[in-house]
C-alpha cells in the first residue's frame, strides 16, 4: 500500500511555476528524502504535503485519499521544523502534549504517551524546562518528541538537521535512522545536504528548479544518475566530466578524452542504443573510481578498468583520504585516493578508471545514455 | 546577533583622569540643568497647592510654602465649584476613570486580536487592510470631529462617557494594531505552522501561543492608550458637556472666563489631580515601555 501518493502536482505562484508535474510516491514505512539545491521546490513540495500551502493542480494522497483540501490537522501529520518551532512559553511536556491536548485525548493517555516517548528520547529530565533553557541538540530532540506523540500516518522533516554543529548533526542523523527504524512511520524528510539524504533515505528525490530529476534508491541514484545535475549534486567531491567522442566498432563501444593521444577506452558493455558511432558524449567518473595503477587492483576489480595518465596540480589531504586536482587529456579532473599512494603535486602518474562505474551523458539534453 | 565577551564601551579607555572628571561632571551638570527645567512646572505646582491664597498673593507664585496643610486637596477633590456644580474634581475623576479604563482594554484587546490575524494569517490584500487602519495615527483628530459628531448622535451617544469610549477606543485601534501587528511579525511563522498541524485553530493559537508571548507589547499598548485617552482633550470638550465630561475638558474652566477670584491652590492641587494616573502608569510600568517598544528591533 503506498503510504503518500504525489500525482501530477504543479505549485505556482502567479505566472511562476516552483513545482513542475511531480510524481512521487513512497510506500509505507518508507524512508523519503527531498534533496536539492537551495530553491529548487522542495520545502515547497514539503508544505504543501503538510497543508500548510495549496496545490495549484494535481493530487496528494495519504493512504489512498485525497487530501488537496483538508486541513493540515486533519491529514494526520506530524512535522519537525528546521527552526523546531517549539513553543517558547511552554514547557517540554506542555510542548508535547499540545497536539494531543488539541484533538481533545484525555489527561492520563497524555502523560502515559508523554512518558514513552520520553524515555525513547532520553528527554525525561527536561521535561519541566522551558525551550529557552533547552541546547541545540535537545530542541532537536524535544521537537522530534512533539512528532512522535502524535503516531501520525506520516512524519515530515524539514531540513531539521541543518542548525546543528557539525559533530551533533552527525549524531543526530543516526538517531533519526534509529529512530525511523523503530518506529516504521513513513517519512518525508528534505534536506540540502546529499550525504544526509544518502545515509538516511530508502529512496531519493533528487529536485531541481522544480522538476523531479531521479526517484529512486541512494545506490541507483549514486550509481546510475538519471542526468548530469543528479550526477553532480550527488556524491562530494563531485563527479567528474570529461568531453569525449563516443566509437563504436565491432569489438564494442569505447571513448576517447577530447584532447587525448586518441587512445581508446573501452566501455564495459555495449548497450548504448540512443546514440551512433562518433558522436560526441560527457564522460563521468566519480573522483573515487581512480585509482594508482597496480596490477594485482587491475586483475581484481575483472580487467573493467583502464589506464590513463594523470598530471597532479594541487593536493588536498583530509587525513582519511587524499583530493587530488589534476589534469587529465588537457581536461580539469578530482580524483580522491589513499593517503599512502598518493603522488607528490607536480607529478605525472598512471591512474586506472574503473570502467564499471562509469557513466555516459549526451552533452545537449545533459541525460544519461 | 553574535555575544562579545568585550564590553561594547569601555570608559576607562578614554584617556587620562583629569579629562574622564571633566568630562564627567560636565554631564552630570547638563543632565541636572535640564531635569530641574523639566521637573520645575510640577514642584512649582507641588508646592502652590499646599498654599493659603493670601501668601501666593503676597509672596508670588514661585515661593517654598510655609506651612503644609491638604486642606487645598480635600477642597479641590470634593467641594470646590467648577463647571457649574460644587462637587470638586472627584465627579470628573470618575468620569475619566469609567471613560479611560474600558476604552484602553477594549482598544489593546482589538489592537492584539487585529496584529496577530494581520500578521499571522495573511489573506488577500492584508496589506491594504493593514494600511487602511494605520492610515488613522496619521488623521488629524480634529478631522474626524463632525462625522463623530454624526454617529454619536444617531446612535444616541451624544454627550455620554459610553460615546467617547466608543470614540477612544475605534480611534485608538489604528495605534495598537500598527504596535500588535509589528510587535507579532517577529515571532516566527513556524510556530503557527506547527500548532496549525498539533490542530489548533485561530483562537487556541491565539490563546495558547500568541498571547502568552505578549506582554510586552501589552504593556506599550495599555500605557500609551491609557495616557492618550486620560490626557485627551479634544473629543472630551466638544462630544461632552457639564457634568458628563472627562477631567481634561473640566479643568478648562480654570482657564480664566471665570468672573470670581482666582484659587490657585485649589486649581493647583485638581491639575495634579487630573495628571496623577498617567504619572502612575508611567512610574509603574515606563521601563516595560520602553522594553516594549525596542523588542524586535533587538533581539
Amino acid at each position: 500500500m503506498s503510504s503518500l501518493l504525489i500525482k501530477n502536482l504543479r505549485k505556482s505562484y502567479g505566472s511562476v511555476d516552483v513545482l513542475k508535474d511531480i510524481n512521487l510516491e513512497a510506500e509505507s514505512g518508507e524512508f523519503v528524502a527531498l534533496v536539492g539545491p537551495s530553491g529548487c521546490g522542495k520545502s515547497t513540495l514539503l508544505s504543501i504535503i503538510a497543508g500548510l500551502e495549496s496545490v495549484t493542480s494535481g493530487e496528494v494522497m495519504i493512504e489512498d485519499k485525497v487530501v488537496n483540501n483538508e486541513a493540515p490537522k486533519d491529514r494526520d501529520i506530524a512535522m519537525v521544523f528546521q527552526s523546531y518551532a517549539l513553543y517558547p512559553t511552554m514547557t517540554v511536556r506542555q510542548n508535547m502534549t499540545f497536539g494531543m491536548e488539541c484533538r481533545n485525548i484525555d489527561k492520563a493517555t497524555q502523560a502515559e504517551t508523554v512518558a514513552r516517548v520520553a524515555a525513547l528520547l532520553q528527554i525525561e529530565p527536561l521535561l519541566d524546562r522551558k525551550p529557552g533553557q533547552l541546547s541545540g541538540g535537545q530542541r532537536q530532540r524535544v521537537a522530534m518528541g512533539r512528532a512522535l506523540v502524535r503516531d501520525p500516518k506520516l512524519f515530515l522533516f524539514d531540513e531539521p538537521l541543518s542548525n546543528l554543529d557539525a559533530k551533533l548533526r552527525v549524531e543526530m542523523r543516526s538517531e533519526i535512522k534509529k529512530l525511523h527504524h523503530n518506529v516504521g512511520r513513513t517519512t518525508v524528510y528534505v534536506t540540502h545536504d546529499q550525504i544526509e539524504a544518502m545515509t538516511l533515505a530508502t529512496r531519493i528525490a533528487v529536485m531541481h528548479h522544480g522538476v523531479l530529476q531521479q526517484y529512486a534508491a541512494p545506490k541507483e541514484i549514486y550509481e546510475r544518475p538519471a542526468n548530469i545535475f543528479v550526477a553532480g549534486f550527488m556524491g562530494s567531491p563531485n563527479m567528474n566530466f570529461f568531453a569525449a567522442k563516443f566509437v563504436k566498432t565491432a569489438e564494442g563501444s569505447s571513448i576517447i578524452l577530447d584532447g587525448s593521444d586518441g587512445t581508446r577506452l573501452p566501455l564495459p558493455h555495449n548497450d548504448y542504443p540512443g546514440i551512433s558511432d562518433g558522436e560526441q558524449v560527457t564522460f563521468g567518473v566519480r573522483p573515487e573510481h581512480f585509482s594508482p595503477a597496480h596490477e594485482a587492483r587491475a586483475a581484481r576489480k575483472g580487467n573493467a578498468s583502464v589506464i590513463v595518465q594523470v598530471s597532479v596540480d594541487m593536493d588536498e589531504p583530509t587525513g582519511s583520504e587524499t583530493i587530488l586536482m589534476c589534469t587529465i587529456a588537457g581536461q580539469k579532473a578530482i580524483i580522491v585516493c589513499e593517503p599512502d599512494e598518493a603522488p607528490a603535486p607536480g607529478s605525472v602518474m598512471d591512474f586506472e578508471v574503473d570502467m564499471s562505474k562509469v557513466s555516459l551523458f549526451d552533452p545537449k539534453t545533459e541525460m544519461r545514455l | 546577533m553574535a555575544e562579545t565577551s568585550h564590553q561594547a564601551f569601555d570608559p576607562l579607555a578614554t584617556g587620562g583622569r583629569f579629562r574622564r572628571l571633566w568630562a564627567k561632571g560636565t554631564v552630570y551638570a547638563l543632565l541636572a540643568f535640564f531635569a530641574l527645567l523639566y521637573l520645575s512646572p510640577l514642584v512649582i505646582i507641588f508646592m502652590n497647592s499646599f498654599r493659603p491664597l493670601e501668601e501666593i498673593v503676597r509672596e508670588g507664585f514661585i515661593s517654598v510654602p510655609n506651612a503644609l496643610s491638604w486642606r487645598y486637596w480635600a477642597e479641590a477633590w470634593s467641594t470646590f465649584c467648577l463647571g457649574g456644580s460644587c462637587e470638586g474634581v472627584s465627579r470628573y475623576f470618575s468620569n475619566t476613570l469609567m471613560m479611560t479604563i474600558p476604552a484602553t482594554i477594549l482598544s489593546t484587546a482589538f489592537g492584539v486580536v487585529n496584529g496577530y490575524a494581520l500578521s499571522k494569517w495573511r489573506f488577500r490584500y492584508d496589506a491594504w487592510v493593514f494600511g487602511l487602519i494605520t492610515l488613522g495615527v496619521f488623521l488629524p483628530a480634529q478631522m474626524t470631529l463632525l462625522p463623530w459628531a454624526f454617529v454619536l448622535g444617531k446612535i444616541g451617544l451624544s454627550n455620554t462617557i459610553g460615546g467617547l469610549v466608543l470614540v477612544h477606543t475605534i480611534q485608538g485601534i489604528s495605534f495598537t494594531t500598527l504596535f500588535c501587528r509589528n510587535y507579532f511579525l517577529s515571532v516566527p511563522d513556524d510556530l503557527i505552522k506547527a500548532a496549525r498541524i498539533d490542530g489548533a485553530g485561530f483562537w487556541r493559537i491565539f490563546r495558547r501561543i500568541m498571547l502568552p508571548l505578549s506582554p510586552p507589547i501589552l504593556i506599550v499598548c495599555v500605557i500609551w492608550q491609557f495616557t492618550g485617552i486620560w490626557n485627551e482633550f479634544l473629543f472630551g470638550t466638544v462630544f461632552t458637556s457639564g457634568a458628563n465630561q472627562p477631567i481634561t475638558a473640566a479643568i478648562v474652566a480654570f482657564s480664566g472666563s471665570g468672573t470670581g477670584e482666582r484659587h490657585y491652590n485649589v486649581e493647583a492641587a485638581s491639575v495634579i489631580f487630573a495628571a496623577l494616573p498617567p504619572l502612575f502608569v508611567y512610574v509603574i510600568g515606563g521601563k516595560y515601555f520602553v522594553r516594549g517598544l525596542t523588542s524586535g528591533a533587538v533581539k
